[in-house]
């Protein structure tokens, strides 16, 4: 009698654990059931006409997701963590926002594309985003829309855009992207340190003095002898430079570094060895620093969009989100100006793509033409935000008009990228562009610090452009 | 009647026992065991993603640990060893002194609960976010910097991440902070359970706190030092957080503070799981090897003789043996 009942109680303790196991599983996989179902009937209930349509988004930081809010016609109403926008129809657009370091984004947009077929229709990746130094790697792909033959633009919608903006994102002359952005990139320096090193703060004087390399050494040295740095880092120039290569990094599976990448090697050497710069990397601290109040260099190499939303943002003595205004007498802003530099370069700039198998062709198209391709809102971007649109026809007009950026004390910069958007050559960006810079720089960096010789910063370029390509066999240096 | 109970006996409670450890051992197949064998499989292969295009896998024998030996697997792993070292032996230096200081009736230290808490604080922060507050501090216009320069100690600012030996010592004392209030906690909870009659007896004979440190304390508390040295071992081979976030995931100049993980990480960046498994086994096979090394040499039994003593007792005894066999 004992010892049954102690099996009874065995076995009763033993099915009241197990029971209490699956009740709590039970218990909480309903409880997350009914919640969804609640949350999809809300949104069912907040969408009516569409029926919870959904537009994947994917992008790496709230640049276009901010253009889109602010200038998309469709646009109804803004989630108010901005996870959401919901547009006119009903349809929802959903934000996946993966920021872009380390190759992250990158990783994370790989394994969605690849997923892209086995996902449900409203996990499918309908649109996202690339930038210059990889595009090719997802345009040269099929995961990747034609913007012509699978989206529907016309030859005519896309006639104002700057022709280089679509070759890039081209292959074999069929487009798979277009941007709402050109990327021109120009030099902008401090007025006041002009004043004192050159004697002038005019915009077409100073570049008389930069016009070349060796002009800019001279003016780095006379900068240097007033107890200014010409360039804050070693990576500033490294654009001007990388984008004037006679061709691609790669030729099959051996990259060939370009005599031109050697010149930015001995000048950053030699602006390190002689005190010219700050030894900032791109990003740092004191890089941010050096743009703002405090900064005692002479300029910085920036594309459009650096301009308006980077050096705009560190020249700022109280930041906007601490309630300031971005104005006159906040701390240097209305000090820079820009000018054409030695050389014409792009740096950056970002091209929306439509995802193989979405199933909202229709609205993909209506994105792209009105974001992109429609004249007005591009005009009304730059002027707005002083970006710099790609519709060639609303930048002259502005670039002939009497706009002024109050930022840049009065100057009209639309005109200076319009010249210099015309002279963009991409024929020489490839899909290892990203991978290859990143390790170029950090390789040499070491060189510049005086922690290793020119031969072993050699040898660590290729060990680690190696980890990230594995493919890629030889690396030939100029002679 | 008998017969009954006897039937009734048959019922095994033994079933419950191997119900009950079931999970652990699903668990442990599905999230441990299963990645383990498919790591040592793709070890052998050729398999990376190229863009999106999927290379591999292909067969490649040996070929990925012959790449791993003849470039630079040697570097990380005296890198990692390096890191570890200079963290290592100031924690296990600082936290013996500690645990014989919190542990000793005669100092009565106040405040110890304040004190024991403090030091264990470290080991609650992120280790990512202790990276880039020391990535902040120590930038060259950081709060550091910016002290010296301005107490004259130094006019240029001193640019510690982008020395060789800046950035270990930083990640060493990273290391150092986060894990030596963690071992003085555990070391004091070994000494507090050595016998207290055997300090009062040596203090009887005359015994001075050193010698009672070296003689009784050390000696009685091994198997947790053994524990407190693995662990801290297998943890500085797997060291990664720190020093990817110290250095921005760059690996610190020259590639002089890559450790063997950060190395496997950036093989991660084309998905190249041969080469990163090749990295994970060759990693597991050196922590094994360790781990026994560490653990046969520091359990060894102690009897206080030296090894030419144990050779001459081993010799003693063989031949008390033979003579035994030949008296027979």
């Amino acid at each position: 009698m004992k010892k049954i009942s102690r099996r009874n109680f065995l076995l009763a303790s033993g099915v009241v654990t197990i029971g209490a196991a699956l009740t709590a599983c039970g218990g909480s996989s309903s409880t997350s059931t009914a919640a969804s179902s609640t949350a999809s009937s809300a949104a069912a209930s907040e969408a009516p006409a569409a029926g919870g349509k959904t537009l994947n988004i994917w992008c790496w930081n709230d640049e276009f997701q901010s253009r889109f809010n602010d200038y998309y016609p469709e646009v109804a109403e803004i989630a108010a963590d901005k996870s959401t926008t919901t547009l006119k129809d009903g349809t929802i657009v959903k934000w996946t926002i993966n920021p872009n370091d380390n190759n992250n984004y990158q990783n994370k947009l790989d394994e969605g594309l690849l997923n892209q077929e086995s996902a449900a229709d409203d996990d499918k990746i309908d649109i996202f985003l690339v930038e210059a130094d990889y595009a090719l790697k997802y345009v040269d792909s099929d995961y990747t829309l034609d913007v012509k033959a699978d989206i529907g633009l016309t030859d005519a919608d896309l006639a104002q855009q700057y022709q280089y903006t679509k070759d890039i994102v081209s292959v074999d002359g069929s487009q798979r992207g277009t941007t709402w952005q050109a990327t021109p990139g120009l030099f902008a320096y401090r007025r006041s340190i002009a004043k004192d090193v050159l004697g002038t703060d005019d915009p077409t004087e100073v570049q008389s003095y930069l016009s070349d390399w060796d002009k800019f050494n001279d003016v780095a040295a006379q900068a240097y002898a007033k107890g200014y740095k010409m360039l804050s880092g070693f990576d500033d120039s490294f654009r001007t430079f990388s984008n004037n290569i006679a061709a691609p990094w790669v030729d099959g599976t051996t990259i060939n570094v370009d005599e031109n990448m050697m010149k930015w090697v001995d000048q950053t050497k030699e602006y390190t060895d002689k005190g010219y710069n700050n030894k900032s990397s791109l990003w740092d601290s004191q890089w941010a620093a050096d743009q703002g109040p405090t900064g005692k260099v002479f300029g910085f190499f920036y594309s459009t969009w650096g301009i308006n939303f980077t050096l705009l943002g560190n020249s700022l003595a109280t930041p906007v989100a601490d309630g300031e205004k971005p104005q006159v007498g906040n701390g240097i802003y209305g000090d820079y100006a820009v000018c054409e530099g030695p050389q014409p370069y792009y740096w950056g700039g970002t091209w929306i793509c439509g995802a193989a198998g979405s199933d909202n062709i229709d609205l993909i198209r209506d994105v792209m033409q009105k974001l992109t391709c429609d004249e007005a809102i591009m005009k009304q971007i730059t002027l707005d935000t002083e970006d710099y649109t790609n519709n060639e026809k609303a930048m002259e007009e502005i670039a002939s008009s009497d706009y002024k950026s109050d930022f840049l004390g009065g100057q009209n910069h639309i005109a200076l990228f319009a010249e210099a958007a015309k002279k963009i050559d991409m024929s020489n960006a490839g899909p290892y562009d990203q991978g290859i810079t990143e390790s170029f720089q950090a390789a040499f960096k070491d060189y510049f610090t005086g922690n290793v010789d020119e031969d072993t910063a050699k040898e660590n370029f290729k060990t680690s452009v190696q980890e990230k390509y594995p493919e890629l066999t030889d690396v030939v240096w100029p002679a | 009647m008998r017969e009954k109970t006897k039937k009734k006996g048959s019922i095994s409670y033994a079933k419950w026992g191997y119900i009950f450890i079931a999970p652990f051992f699903i668990i442990f197949a599905v999230f441990q065991l299963i990645p383990l064998i498919s790591t040592i499989y793709y070890s052998f292969f050729e398999y990376y993603r190229s863009g999106l295009k999927v290379i591999g896998p292909n067969f490649a024998g040996l070929k990925n640990y012959i790449t791993l030996f003849s470039t630079d697997l040697p570097k990380y792993f005296s890198n990692t060893l390096i890191l570890w070292i200079i963290g290592f032996i100031p924690q296990i230096a600082i936290s013996l002194l500690l645990a014989a200081w919190f542990t000793d009736l005669r100092l009565k230290l106040k405040g110890q609960t304040f004190f024991k808490t403090v030091i264990y604080m470290p080991n609650l922060i992120m280790a990512s976010a202790f990276a880039m507050l020391f990535f902040a501090l120590f930038s060259d216009n950081g709060p550091v910097n910016a002290v010296l320069m301005s107490m004259g100690w130094t006019t240029e600012p001193i640019s510690f991440l982008n020395t060789v030996w800046g950035n270990r010592a930083l990640v060493g004392l990273m290391n150092f902070l986060m894990w030596f209030g963690n071992t003085t906690i555990m070391l004091m909870a070994a000494i507090m359970g050595v016998d207290p009659t055997l300090y009062e007896a040596a203090e009887l004979d005359g015994c001075t706190p050193n010698q009672m440190f070296w003689k009784i304390t050390i000696p009685l508390i091994r198997p947790i030092l053994v524990y407190v040295m693995i662990t801290s071992m297998i943890g500085g081979l797997q060291m990664f957080d720190v020093p990817q976030i110290l250095t921005n995931g760059k690996g610190g100049p020259d590639r002089t503070s890559t450790t063997m993980i950060m190395y496997l990480n950036n093989h991660l960046f084309s998905k190249n799981y041969g080469m990163a498994g090749a990295v994970s086994v060759v990693l597991f096979l050196v922590c094994a090897v360790l781990c026994v090394v560490v653990y046969f040499s520091l359990t060894k039994e102690d009897d206080g003789l030296t090894k030419a003593q144990h050779n001459e007792l081993k010799a003693a005894k063989k031949v008390a043996a033979k003579a035994a066999k030949g008296g027979k």
